[in-house]
């Protein structure tokens, strides 16, 4: 792995292993948010999972209703009875905080609090499928509605987990090792640097002390 | 307060103009694209698209799920579940775990 291109300097070593501190701290805090997420994400999906096949299997019913109906009855008698509605619905959008992870949770309200509104037609003039077709349609709506949130909330969570995720291997694998190894090479660099000003020191020394011997040799009478 | 659109051929998403959600139909596959553009411009919370229609619109719906804001949910129509809303769960769950645990039971 390579070594940062820096100079093997005591402050740079302080500051090198400031940032190490940071980046390891920095690595279990997303470690931790990437389990957490995880396991809430996990769960999510088995939600999303069952509700998915409920409804599912519930539209196909609704849909043969509605097929039942239409044979029964003229596409411009469905029309009618269908296209112009007395009820509307409204959703009311906000949002819940999952680990930073900012998931929608939806409310409707209706513009009539009547729940027979949502027969917009005579009942004379109409098939009985179709009554089925729509109470069954009407009952879907609160699954339909929790499947919109949790399959949001799935496919946000599975972004989100995916970039931690990156995040995470990144200062594992990349920097934190770069890191301890440009903080190793400091050191070995600043030891090595004690080591040759201390050799050199006593080499001056014994120089110094040769000298003084000769001269003692030399001029003996100065003793 | 916003509302939630449905999306698709007449005849599958007929009924639920009766409970008061819109709906937008879709008959041909060219206007799609647009009709979808119009509509996620537009002010819905919720987009309901009948599956036949999300092959088309795949990348687009992909786009808007992966951001906050509009969520776009597939809706089997009268022709039948093609599982491109349980294709899609398991993609994301390919995606965060690395390989699917969920669906491959």
């Amino acid at each position: 792995m390579a070594v940062l291109n820096v100079n093997p300097t005591r402050m740079e070593l302080t500051r090198l292993k400031k940032q190490l501190a940071t980046a390891t701290r920095g690595h279990k805090l997303l470690k931790d948010k990437r389990d957490e997420l995880m396991r809430q994400f996990l769960d999510t999906v088995r939600e999303a999972k069952t509700l998915r096949e409920r409804f599912e299997e519930n539209m196909a019913q609704v849909n043969t209703d509605f097929l039942a109906a239409s044979s029964v009855m003229s596409k411009e008698a469905l029309d009618t009875a269908l296209l112009a509605p007395k009820q509307e619905v409204y959703l009311e959008q906000s949002v819940r905080n999952v680990m930073s992870v900012d998931i929608p949770v939806y409310k409707i309200s209706m513009r009539t609090s009547d729940e027979s509104d949502i027969y917009s037609y005579g009942f004379a003039s109409t098939s009985f499928e179709l009554d089925d077709a729509v109470r069954g349609l009407s009952e879907l709506l609160p699954v339909m509605l929790e499947l919109a949130e949790k399959e949001k909330a799935v496919k946000l969570m599975a972004d989100e987990i995916e970039k931690t995720r990156r995040r995470v291997n990144a200062l594992e694998h990349v920097l934190i090792p770069r890191y301890q190894e440009t903080i190793h090479f400091i050191t070995m660099k600043l030891e090595e640097n004690e080591r040759s000003s201390r050799a050199r020191l006593m080499k001056v020394k014994d120089m110094m002390i040769k000298q003084q011997l000769e001269h003692k040799h030399a001029h003996p009478e100065t003793l | 307060m916003v509302k939630i659109a449905v999306m698709g051929d007449t005849e599958s998403i007929k009924g639920f103009a009766a409970l008061g959600l819109d709906i937008y139909p879709c008959e041909s596959d060219d206007g799609a694209e647009d009709l979808f553009k119009k509509i996620t411009a537009a002010d819905y919370g919720i987009v309901y698209v009948s599956e036949r229609l999300t092959i088309l619109l795949k990348k687009d719906i992909e786009r808007l799920n992966s951001r906050q804001g509009i969520s776009v949910v597939p809706i089997p129509g009268v022709s039948g579940n093609n599982g491109y809303g349980t294709a899609s769960l398991k993609a994301a769950v390919e995606k965060a775990v690395g390989s699917d645990i969920i669906f491959n039971k």
